[in-house]
């Protein structure tokens, strides 16, 4: 079995280091071209493969979920707020799946 | 340098709206680590900690998949690769004389919003700017997952799945404006998409985790990326 208080204690002491490692050893930014690159694109890369197809998994119906998607990526495009694109999301889920279901 | 009790308190007024935003989200991570087995109290902590919505999310799904402890250091260390990079350019904008203590301080924090309003002040950063900021963003955070995983239980199933795609609204919000921006990364956002669909259907991959295909295409595709289409450093001159 499992214990859940190591894997956060795993969790947070990775996650600071990361943090707290170039903060504390490097004064110069890298300039090694291919690293710089990788490290741009991986949010971008990782945030989308966990974002579809589990967000249309993750509500009752597929519809409502597909929906989201689209509604929140449409709102993002047009700028819109981390908050706002959260909220409009739960809101849409929320009214189709009402007419829905 | 301007005074720390000023900058403390700037870092607070706009440390207000990230707060109220991060309550939210929390609250959906909430939800996700209640389905992964966490306590109220064992989901706080791991907010408190690990200050990363991408990061958490990854670590909730794969301890609710009985992934290892190797594993969900790695996927830590995937998912929140972005950081280094923002630690990175957050050390140039500190005074170099900055004592260690405050460079470990401000390490602690470093989100997607906090990097953003520390990196627009202007000048040079007063660590205690960061500090007001990290000293209301943090309790949003931490008490939101604690009441998703509190409260997220007597939610009817409607709103649970209504709340469960505020944290891809956000991821959302995250990857598509750069992707106007520039074509490579809207490119990679939809190739991304598509990866990740087949991998999920992919029935020969069907004994491998979800966390390590996250792993695997993150990977190969950044790295691919990096290789076919490098970021210009700054400075250089534009080519092409």
């Amino acid at each position: 079995m499992k214990n859940i208080w190591i894997y956060i204690l795993v969790s947070a002491g990775v996650s600071y280091l990361i943090r707290v490692t170039p903060l504390v050893l490097i004064r110069r930014e890298i300039t090694n071209r291919t690293l710089r690159s990788f490290l741009y694109y991986v949010p971008y890369v990782t945030l989308a493969v966990m974002t579809f197809p589990a967000i249309v998994e993750a509500t009752q119906s597929p519809i409502a979920g597909a929906l989201a998607l689209v509604v929140g990526a449409v709102l993002a495009w047009r700028g819109g707020s981390l908050f706002l694109v959260a909220a409009a999301c739960c809101l849409v889920v929320l009214a189709s799946e009402f007419i829905l279901l | 340098m301007e005074n720390n009790r000023v900058c403390f308190r700037r870092g607070i007024r706009d440390g207000m709206p990230i707060a109220l935003g991060y309550f939210a989200v929390a609250f959906t991570l909430g939800i996700a680590a209640r389905n992964a087995g966490f306590s109220a109290v064992q989901a706080m902590v791991e907010s408190l900690t690990n200050n990363a919505s991408a990061g958490e999310y990854a670590v909730f799904s794969l301890v609710a998949a009985g992934a290892g402890y190797m594993e969900v250091a790695v996927m830590t260390l995937v998912a929140n690769a972005r950081y280094l990079l923002m630690s990175c350019s957050l050390s140039q904008k500190l005074a170099p004389e900055t004592p260690l203590r405050h460079r470990m301080l401000v390490a602690f924090d470093v989100t997607d919003e906090i990097f953003g309003i520390s990196i627009a002040y202007p000048g040079q950063l007063n660590p205690w700017y960061t500090y007001g900021a990290i000293a209301v963003a943090i309790p949003g955070w931490g008490l939101g997952t604690f009441f998703g995983v509190a409260v997220g239980n007597v939610l009817p199933p409607q709103l649970v799945s209504a709340l469960s795609v505020g944290l891809y609204g956000m991821f959302l919000a995250i990857i598509v404006p750069p992707a106007r921006k520039s074509r490579v990364v809207l490119a990679l956002v939809l190739l991304s998409f598509a990866a990740s669909f087949l991998v999920s259907r992919w029935t020969l991959l069907a004994g491998i985790s979800s966390g390590i295909k996250t792993i695997l295409l993150t990977v190969v595709i950044s790295l691919a990326a990096a290789i076919l289409f490098p970021v210009k450093n700054p400075g250089e001159e534009e080519q092409t």
